[in-house]
């Protein structure tokens, strides 16, 4: 086998490979990691690395798995999003105010995948904390977009689709507030997936906006997401959001019998709002073709309305920048962080460190937030918001009472160049306008690989009823049993030989 | 509501965040055109509407009174930042985290 | 120009839990700086809150103490400010929907002077949960403030008045009778130098009969009922004189210093706040059930008013001695077990507000710390009971009790305080004594009166004080009228 075909086997692939012994993880590992040396520098896609802790949790894997007590994802290299703390590693959540943060304990996420025997191949770019739509706000400088480095990947999860759709990783963790995982997904290429608001505990992950900040997998298939659900999900008692539920096995829907309607029954609905100006034409051609695709799998098309689609927009730029002007008051220079070199004193501490240690478009988002949570403001905003996000939220129930899934574009154009919309917020937001407001729902949401554009991936958006995420799964993973986008990557020269 | 740079001057103080001059009157443009797109709200009828702070209609878990943690100063201290203005040992003493004088 | 003077407070009890209201980290007072500061206490990138139950609990008992409203339903929010002390840059309280609301408390005002003592009840705003600060240390480092956050995170209620209270002397009773129900209820241990019971008091004055309100400053952070008094009358006594000299009273946190008896305003509290309160998206809201109170409700002891009248039924004690008795649980608890052991009550409640509270007040002793315990009281009341002692001689014995002398029945003995009650014995010394006495005799026949307690006192001497002073009496009275 060759490596790249081991970069670009799926988890279970790799997971028979390890176990009957055709590959040791440690060699896995080392397969990746020399990849990364040899593309990362181009594609900037890792923030941090450290071979030796990588390569000893291989060690550890392999000794698992010749003890013959190995899980599915035991010695497979995964990158995790730097927004995780995870012990003794550099975790910045991209920005300068945490550029030589070593988090002393890891987020509930990083346990997960430590007690799975996973093994953690490096903290991958963002946006700074997590706010962007491009990962072009990163204090460890912007992503390329694999199919196209003049492009951006998306964001803010960028670093993460770029390692997947690079095979720079077996699969990635991401998160995503407003979009940061499926839009980035359907920039990139491949399949990633929000899961419903609560399932995966967000302690130890770098809060933006809280209640809607929300972990879950970026990888190669629907398939792959799933494993990577069985992992990350799960009650956790240290987070008050994270929902007490019985253990899923978010596979069980995939092994469904086949036949030639496997999705017959299916109601799908079409929201008019996701297909209204705005949308690039031949996104909006790839997202038909898809459509017609399920039709051939026995899916039943319902057209349906989310009258207040376009509020999410500004729900959005109200609730999630209230949030995370108060969740980043936390970095005032006193106890870690970034702590200005000079200063006269504390009031000129605290204001010098943390205009120093903030990108712009995050000190955007915190006097946006501190401005409409401030005296005579509140009303006519946060709390308007908060009104305007439960009719948005109903607009779902009322929606679900006709489909099953929902099924759209995740992103209204494929990847857009570097420095295009960097100097306009307004534009950049208009990004997220398919995928916000599954959060402000707390839904969840994939984006699934349907085609191109130009040459430029283009992703479907599936969204599902809360806690209804191993159907979506069966439902994009029939789609890839038919389809073969997602196994589309890019060409990449490979700057040095790496054999 | 229009925003005014007396209004970024006293947000910025709020959030602790030092801004120039010019960079207030940068700042003023951008956020102008985020309160535009903001201001599309103000044309909903929200009468009535209970707003919404989480996704989910639940109520707040509570924890047994158990001490669960231990000391972990030394570690948490190591991360601490430097004092600043010429001096670069950790801005810790006697376990105290410290920061200038805090006038009351 | 008459004025007057309108005071509420807003007290910060720490509740009384193992650990910090949103995490497992210990709230032991004493610890080393820092070292029960957990990654949620010094806010670490990524942590969360969760609610401590106890903390719930006890917010719950004091709504129940108070008959106040138990909200169903109760949100935290957070309130955003920039502090060393307050790691997050905000502090997780709760501002519209409190946990508990409306309720009262009955307090008793003592008489000053010429003005009697009175009843008065104050009204309780509201009650919410929230954290505490960590601490600013000063002087580690030259020139640098040092900051401990063990105390970050620790659980407070805090209790919010009306502005019912018009006098120094209103405000310190209503501190005191909240002091002593948290305790009573078990919520905070009451300890004012640790800094669990904290008192903000705002202060403002107004002409006499003037329904408006005036500008109110608020004195931060009393932490003795001592401290209290001098700061409201001080506060009150310059409001007044500015307002008199044309001055102008502005709303401003001020501070107390008991070294010159003043009050100054804090300069770092200087600029107008704006806190920017909203609901904290980490924390849901907080649900109390009817069978979460009926729980909390079986759990609670029984309230002092309650226990006064009870006292007065059952034991037929004054409405004072009830109320003096139930001013602590402690008090009150010692009362009841002496009574147990089988002390009477009427002087079980003498002995008990007499001689034990005196000797507690003279060492600067707690209850707890009694040498002389509720069953060694009863014992020591069953013997003047039984006519074993005189109450002279209990003293006596009570004293030597008090120094660990031994137990009550040893002490008499030992000191040879047993009390003669056999009638042959005490007519024997009667008749030397009426014998050696012949003019007070005829005094007495002549009918003086006084000269008969000269007779029992003579008789009382001469049995050495122990003669039952009750039969002396008696017989004396036999044989003078015989």
């Amino acid at each position: 086998m060759t490596n790249n075909n081991l970069t670009n086997s799926s988890l279970i692939q790799l997971s028979q490979m390890l176990a009957n012994k055709a590959i040791s993880s440690v060699e896995l590992t080392q397969t990746f990691l020399n990849r990364i040396d040899a593309l990362n520098p181009a594609i900037n896609a890792y923030i941090a690395l450290d071979k030796d802790k990588t390569l000893a949790q291989a060690k550890a894997a392999d000794v698992r798995i010749a003890a013959g007590n190995a899980e599915p994802l035991t010695g497979i290299p995964i990158a995790q999003k730097d927004i995780f703390c995870a012990k003794d590693w550099q975790t910045t959540c991209g920005s300068k105010m945490l550029a030589n943060f070593i988090a002393p304990y890891d987020a509930h996420v990083i346990t997960q995948f430590n007690a799975a025997g996973a093994v953690n191949l490096g903290k991958t770019n963002m946006d700074e904390f997590a706010m962007g739509s491009s990962n072009e706000t990163s204090y460890f400088g912007g992503v390329k977009n694999p199919w196209d480095f003049d492009r951006v990947p998306g964001g803010s999860s960028g670093g993460s689709a770029a390692a997947v759709a690079a095979r720079l990783c077996a699969a990635a963790t991401g998160t995503d507030t407003g979009g940061s995982i499926r839009q980035p997904a359907s920039l990139c290429g491949f399949t990633g997936l929000k899961p419903t608001y609560g399932v995966v505990s967000r302690y130890g992950m770098i809060a933006f906006a809280s209640s809607l900040d929300q972990a879950g997998p970026m990888a190669k298939s629907a398939e792959d997401c799933a494993l990577m659900m069985n992992v990350m999900a799960g009650f956790d008692e240290r987070d008050s959001t994270s929902l007490n539920r019985v253990k899923e096995d978010y596979t069980r829907e995939l092994a469904k019998p086949s036949s030639s309607q496997p999705l017959a029954g299916l109601k799908i609905g079409l929201p008019k709002e996701y297909f209204a100006q705005g949308l690039d034409d031949n996104v909006a051609t790839v997202i038909e073709a898809a459509i017609a695709e399920y039709k051939k799998l026995g899916a039943e098309i319902v057209e349906i309305s989310l009258p207040n689609t376009g509020l999410s927009i500004p729900v959005y730029y109200v609730l999630a920048p209230a949030e995370a002007s108060s969740n980043l008051s936390r970095y005032d220079g006193v106890r870690y962080g970034h702590r200005a070199a000079e200063y006269t004193d504390l009031m000129d501490m605290y204001n010098k460190s943390r205009a120093e240690g903030f990108g712009a478009e995050v000190k955007r988002r915190i006097l946006i937030g501190t401005y409409v949570l401030s005296a005579g403001y509140y009303d006519a905003y946060y709390l308007k918001a908060q009104q305007i996000r439960r009719l948005i939220a109903q607009d779902f129930v009322e929606a679900f009472k006709t489909c099953d899934v929902i099924m759209g574009p995740a992103a209204p154009s494929t990847a857009f160049k570097a420095g295009e919309k960097v100097d306009d917020p307004v534009a950049m937001y208009l990004q997220d306008i398919y995928t916000i407001s599954t959060n402000l729902a707390g839904l969840p949401g994939m984006s699934v690989p349907a085609g191109f554009s130009h040459g430029l991936p283009v992703g479907l958006q599936i969204i599902g009823n809360y806690f209804d995420e191993a159907r979506m799964l069966n439902v994009a993973h029939q789609y890839q049993q038919v389809t073969d986008w997602h196994t589309q990557m890019p060409e990449l020269t490979m700057p040095k030989d790496i054999a | 509501m229009a925003l005014s740079i007396e209004d970024i001057k006293k947000i910025a103080h709020l959030a602790r965040i030092e801004v120039s001059e010019n960079e207030a009157a940068a700042t003023l443009t951008k956020l102008t055109g985020i309160l535009g797109l903001i201001e599309q709200m103000q044309a909903v009828d929200t009468t009535g509407i209970v707003p919404m702070s989480h996704s989910q209609d639940l109520a707040q878990r509570l924890r047994e009174d158990i001490v669960t943690k231990t000391n972990q100063r030394d570690e948490f201290q190591k991360i601490a930042p430097v004092i600043g203005n010429g001096a670069t040992e950790k801005a810790v003493s006697h376990g105290l985290y410290l920061v200038p004088q805090v006038i009351e | 120009m008459e004025w007057e003077v309108v005071i509420g407070l807003e007290t910060h009890t720490q509740l009384q839990t193992n650990t910090k209201i949103f995490s497992g980290a210990s709230i032991k007072y004493g610890a080393e700086p820092n070292t029960q500061a957990c990654e949620v206490s010094i806010a670490l990138p990524g942590v969360l809150p969760v609610l401590n139950k106890e903390a719930v609990n006890c917010a719950i008992k004091f709504g129940l103490a108070i008959n106040a409203e138990i909200a169903p339903r109760s949100v935290f929010a957070r309130k955003n400010y920039f502090y060393p002390d307050l790691p997050k840059g905000y502090q997780i309280s709760q501002f519209e929907l409190p946990v508990v609301g409306k309720g009262a408390v009955t307090i008793q005002v003592p008489a000053v002077g010429k003005n009697p003592a009175y009843e008065k009840v104050v009204n309780i705003t509201r009650a919410h949960l929230e954290e505490d600060a960590g601490k600013s240390v000063h002087g580690a480092v030259e020139g640098m403030s040092g900051i401990d956050l063990n105390r970050a995170g620790t659980p407070l209620l805090e209790i919010v008045t009306e502005p019912d209270m018009r006098s120094a002397a209103e405000a310190v009773a209503y501190a005191k009778k909240l002091h002593e129900l948290v305790q009573w209820i078990g919520i905070c241990d009451g300890n004012m130098q640790e800094g669990s019971f904290r008192c903000d008091v705002n202060v403002s004055v107004r002409k006499k009969g003037s329904d408006r309100l005036g500008t109110r400053r608020e004195i931060k952070n009393l932490n003795s009922f001592k401290f209290m008094t001098q700061a409201i009358e001080y506060e009150t006594r310059w409001q007044i004189e500015t307002l008199e000299d044309g001055g102008t009273i502005h709303q401003a946190t001020v501070l107390f210093n008991p070294d010159t008896g003043e009050t100054r305003a804090m300069r770092s509290k200087e600029e107008a706040n704006d806190y920017r309160y909203f609901p904290d998206p980490d924390l849901l809201p907080l649900e109390i059930t009817e069978a979460d109170k009926a729980r909390i409700q079986t759990q609670m002891p029984e309230l002092p008013e309650a226990m006064k009248a009870r006292f007065e039924a059952q034991f037929g004690l004054t409405g004072y001695d009830a109320a003096s008795l139930t001013a602590s649980r402690e008090l009150a608890n010692y009362f009841v077990a002496t009574v147990d052991k089988g002390a009477e009550a009427k002087p079980a409640a003498n002995w008990v507000m007499g001689a034990i509270s005196a000797k507690l007040n003279a060492e600067e002793k707690s209850l707890a710390d009694s040498p002389v315990g509720a069953e060694q009281l009863a014992s020591l009341l069953k013997r003047i009971a039984d006519n074993t002692i005189s109450n002279n001689a209990a003293k006596q014995v009570f004293e030597a009790m008090w120094n660990g002398e031994g137990e009550v029945d040893a002490i008499i003995e030992a000191k040879g305080l047993k009390q003669v009650s056999d009638t042959g014995a005490i007519e024997a010394i009667i008749d030397e004594v009426l014998a050696a006495n012949a003019t007070m005799v005829e005094e007495f026949k002549a009918g003086k009166e006084k000269a008969f307690n000269a007779l029992v006192g003579q008789a009382m001497k001469a049995s050495k004080g122990k003669a039952n002073p009750a039969q002396v009496n008696e017989l004396l009275k036999k044989k003078l009228t015989a």
